[in-house]
């Protein structure tokens, strides 16, 4: 199949759905393009699955246009549009058998038997699990039955692969591994897909793009690494990774005031002096190492606490001589070369092009 | 570097609420099930709406068809034979109540939380007066402590026949519904909340009012409701051993049959379903409050050996059980009596029918012929109905209509809905009246009467399932037709057993629904119990009694047999 891949495969258009009083999607719009794998990411409630399920025809939305492939689908019914899903609970029919399952939709199609048979065989292959065909779904665990719920999704060949919370029911390792796999499939594959999960790891490992969400809004749109490294909201910041919030209010038109300490950073235009502000900076990105009198913003702080994780340690520290207040992920190495001990007093440095500042602090999700 | 703004959220909801509103385009499936639906209406219209709507308007008219306003109510409540009647309903069925409920409490304690013996037996012993109609334990009673009755001694000279007698057999008759009902609330239960009751010192009294009591609440007060509506709509019982003691349901048998004064019983009818109707919306209103007391979380209770209890249960269960043993066994045993009391040899004759009824046999096998049909016939109605309203789409007015009509039967007594039938199928602008008189008619009262315990038994099924299996089928293309037939039936075949097995024992048992619409070529077997008796065949009635109680029992135990059979073949798949 050859697409343009300049031109999106799925288009919505402020799409808004009611339920009730509650608005659960508030005006979205999302471009998706050919053979992109896109995560809804978000806590409960914010809205992924809505969209999800507005995107698949089983919840209309109720305003609001959906393109796909250039076919306006905003009306029609799941039966009319063109793709395959996979449910959290994988729906896998417990009476039929795997093969039975995968060759689902195949058999209505009116296919002959053998070619029925070859593209069953063709999908576990797929999957990798090319001798559970005449199993039943009870027999097999977890794992498989999510591999031969995506089997039975792809069996059409559909435009569009809609994942709900796929690897939700798994457990750690089963997941880490399934996550791989999804993945790699993904690519071989190169089936538009989206994938709706409440696991930032899972969005941050997979993803090509993210769309965060938040009570019924995209938040952000962009790469894993661009959500990560450039939060577009505290809510981003704070739900994505871990990340330090500090209140700070702004001195001039390029450094802001944390209690005693200047720090240089970039402001946006329509923020003015005195301005209360919300500064960001995730524990990774606090510097210990190679620190000069010329490097910027930097402080003195204490040790107040040190947690160790295996490879690195994260470190309370305490500036303007209270409590901790700022969390600082070091690496083992760090750690042991500047002999750091809690109560130690040592300079550390925020790198002004890894500070966020946002106008709003972070509300509960 | 940059720092970020967050735009204001909800900046512009104006501009949404302006767009047009998408409703989604139909597909077959949809079209196909809201054609469904519109026909189910039109069932429960045609089978319970109008005939209820033609016996309320019956009470409002007088014989010539005019309409007299509430003077058939004046009559009613101003002639006190009829209006005493109001309160021995009552008095009789607040008086089961207050028995049935602490023994079938006691009894399913015993079956669920003790480690007692014979459990099996026990349990199968109190479920068999399900199999019989009402009547039994009443002809039973009246040959233990009858005019010349065994144990009339026990009675000190006062007599069985009356209120006494009617509470004593309605006693017999609805503890195993009851039981049924406290067996499931009991069964579910928390280990964790009887450990940490342990843990933190209560007594085992305490524990019983803290935890077992409130855990079990909304089954006992269900199984209250059920037993009051059973016992103040049953019939037989109150026709074969009441005597002189009137009671709503005999009243309204009196008036028709009695004295032909159908307006009367049209009123009577409408005064038996207020209470019924009460008691099904209070049920439903406190069933509501009700939320999941089980987690998923949750340990199930294992009961650990606690000798004095489970012996001193297995005592109580022993005296319960003998005695529905000896009640169900009395009645046998009279049907194998050459001529009570003279004659105690033992004889075939009383199961002759025809000696005793014009019909013979004949009513018999109509009773097989009709229950078949409501087996078959209700089954698929009721299952199809049911996944209607569970997996349809929209259409929320139409769903709404239905489920409120599949629901209604269980407030409406047996007796209220065959006069309605009267009613309804005499009517001179009904195009169905050829249907009066036949055995379909007695089909569709059938059906109806026992349609909303089927309906709740397949739309729990039904809820079993995975809700997105209709999802992943317009997904991959396949109509819901399809995936019913390949995917809904085989894994809800258990409860569509369940639902024709309830249909044709109850077809088979049932007087009350059919009293007033059998003609001499449809007679049923339970009614000619009921005419046998009349005639002082009570003997002939016993044995009919038993005939029923024996191919019920043959039906079930084939139904338990083909179950267990199945789940070896069509149900492999629920093994791991």
């Amino acid at each position: 199949m050859t697409q343009d891949k300049s031109t999106p495969y799925l288009r919505i258009e402020r799409l808004t759905k009611q339920f009730g009083t509650f608005t659960a999607l508030k005006d979205i719009s999302l471009e998706i393009f050919p053979g992109e794998f896109i995560c809804f990411l978000g806590p409960s409630g914010c809205g992924k699955t809505t969209l999800l399920r507005a995107i698949a025809g089983l919840d209309i939305q109720t305003s609001g246009r959906i393109f796909q492939g250039g076919r306006d689908i905003s009306a029609l019914p799941s039966s009319q549009r063109d793709f395959g899903i996979v449910f959290q609970s994988y729906a896998l029919f417990p009476n039929l058998t795997v093969a039975a399952n995968v060759g689902y939709g195949l058999v209505s199609r009116g296919l002959p038997r053998v070619e029925i048979e070859t593209r069953v065989n063709d999908l576990l292959r797929l999957v990798g699990l090319p001798d559970s065909g005449p199993k039943y779904p009870a027999q097999l665990s977890g794992g498989q039955q999510q591999r031969i719920a995506v089997a039975r999704a792809l069996a059409l060949s559909p435009g569009l692969l809609l994942l709900d919370e796929p690897l939700s029911a798994l457990d750690a390792r089963v997941r880490a591994h399934l996550r791989v796999e999804l993945r790699r499939l993904h690519q071989r594959l190169g089936v538009t897909t989206i994938m709706v999960t409440h696991d930032q790891e899972e969005a941050l490992t997979m993803a090509d793009r993210i769309v965060v969400m938040n009570h019924g809004v995209i938040e952000q749109m962009g790469s894993p690494t661009e959500v990560y490294r450039k939060p577009a909201s505290a809510f981003v910041a704070d739900f994505v990774g871990t990340t330090n919030f500090l209140p700070a209010v702004v001195a001039g038109p390029d450094h802001v005031r944390l209690g005693e300490i200047n720090l240089a950073c970039e402001l946006s235009v329509n923020i003015g002096p005195g301005q209360d502000v919300t500064l960001a900076i995730r524990p990774e990105d606090v510097v210990v190492r190679n620190i000069s009198p010329t490097t910027p913003n930097t402080f003195e702080a204490r040790v107040a606490e040190i947690e160790f994780l295996g490879s690195f340690c994260r470190v309370g520290l305490a500036i303007n001589g209270g409590d901790p207040a700022l969390l600082a992920d070091f690496s083992i190495n760090a750690v042991r070369d500047l002999s750091i001990t809690e109560g130690k007093v040592m300079p550390v440095a925020l790198p002004p092009d890894r500070l966020r500042v946002f106008v709003r602090p972070p509300q509960a999700p | 570097m940059t720092a970020t703004v967050t735009p204001a959220p909800g900046a512009a909801p104006g501009i949404a609420a302006a767009a047009p509103v998408i409703r989604r385009r139909l597909d077959r499936d949809d079209v196909l099930m809201r054609l469904g639906i519109a026909l189910l209406i039109a069932w429960l219209a045609f089978t319970l709406a109008l005939p209820l709507w033609s016996l309320l308007s019956k009470s409002f008219q007088d014989r010539d068809g005019a309409f007299v306003g509430l003077a058939n109510y004046i009559e009613y409540f101003s002639t006190p034979a009829l209006f005493a009647s109001v309160f021995n309903s009552l008095e009789v069925a607040v008086l089961s109540t207050a028995i049935v409920l602490p023994l079938a409490f006691a009894y399913a304690y015993a079956l669920t939380r003790t480690c007692m013996r014979w459990k099996g037996l026990f349990q199968a012993l109190a479920l068999i007066p399900i199999l019989a109609p009402s009547l039994l334990p009443a002809i039973s009673l009246i040959y233990l402590f009858g005019n010349q009755g065994i144990l009339k001694e026990l009675l000190l000279g006062g007599s069985i026949y009356g209120e006494g007698g009617i509470v004593l057999a309605q006693v017999f008759y609805c503890f195993p519904h009851a039981l049924m009902i406290l067996v499931a609330a009991l069964s579910m239960a928390d280990a964790r909340l009887y450990e940490a009751a342990e843990v933190l010192g209560a007594s085992r009294l305490r524990v019983f009012f803290t935890v077992t009591l409130p855990g079990a609440k909304y089954g006992v007060i269900s199984a209250g409701f059920v037993i009051f509506t059973l016992v103040i709509t049953d019939f037989g019982i109150a026709k074969v051993i009441g005597g002189r003691f009137n009671v709503l349901a005999t009243d309204i048998y009196k008036q028709v049959i009695g004295q032909q004064n159908f307006e009367m019983g049209a009123v009577v009818g409408m005064v038996l379903l207020v209470p019924a109707i009460v008691a099904f919306a209070a049920d439903r209103i406190i069933q509501r409050r009700q939320t999941a007391l089980l987690s998923a979380r949750a340990v199930p209770l294992d009961p650990k050996p606690a000798p004095p209890r489970d012996w001193g249960m297995f005592a109580f269960c022993g005296v319960v059980g003998g005695l529905i043993f000896g009640v169900l066994a009395m009645s046998f045993w009279a049907s194998l009596i050459t001529r009570w009391p003279y004659n105690l040899s033992l004889t075939l004759n009383n199961y002759a029918f025809g000696n005793f009824d014009t019909n013979g046999w004949e009513t018999y096998w109509n009773s097989l012929t009709l229950s078949a049909w409501t087996a078959g016939v209700g089954t698929v109605v009721i299952f199809v109905g049911a996944y209607l309203l569970e997996k349809s789409r929209g259409f929320p007015v139409g769903r709404a209509i239905a489920q409120f009509m599949a629901m209604l039967p269980m407030a409406v007594p047996g007796l209220v809905l065959g006069l309605s039938y009267i009613f309804f199928f005499n009517a001179r602008w009904n195009p169905f009246g050829f249907l009066y008189a036949t055995l379909a008619i007695m089909v569709l009262n059938s059906i109806t009467h026992f349609y909303t315990v089927c309906h709740l038994t397949a739309t729990t099924a039904l809820k079993q399932m995975d809700p997105e299996f209709e999802a992943v089928s317009a997904s991959l293309k396949v109509s819901l037709l399809r995936t019913m037939a390949r995917v809904t039936v085989p894994v809800c075949l258990p409860a569509i057993f369940d639902v024709s097995i309830y249909l044709f024992v109850n077809a088979m048992t049932t007087v009350s629904a059919v009293i007033f619409l059998y003609s001499t070529d449809t007679k049923l077997a339970s009614v000619t119990i009921v005419n046998m008796d009349e005639s002082g065949f009570t003997a002939a009635a016993a044995a009919m009694a038993m005939t029923i109680v024996f191919t019920s029992a043959a039906v079930k135990v084939a139904h338990l047999l083909i179950t267990r059979k199945l789940e070896g073949t069509t149900q492999a798949w629920r093994r791991r």
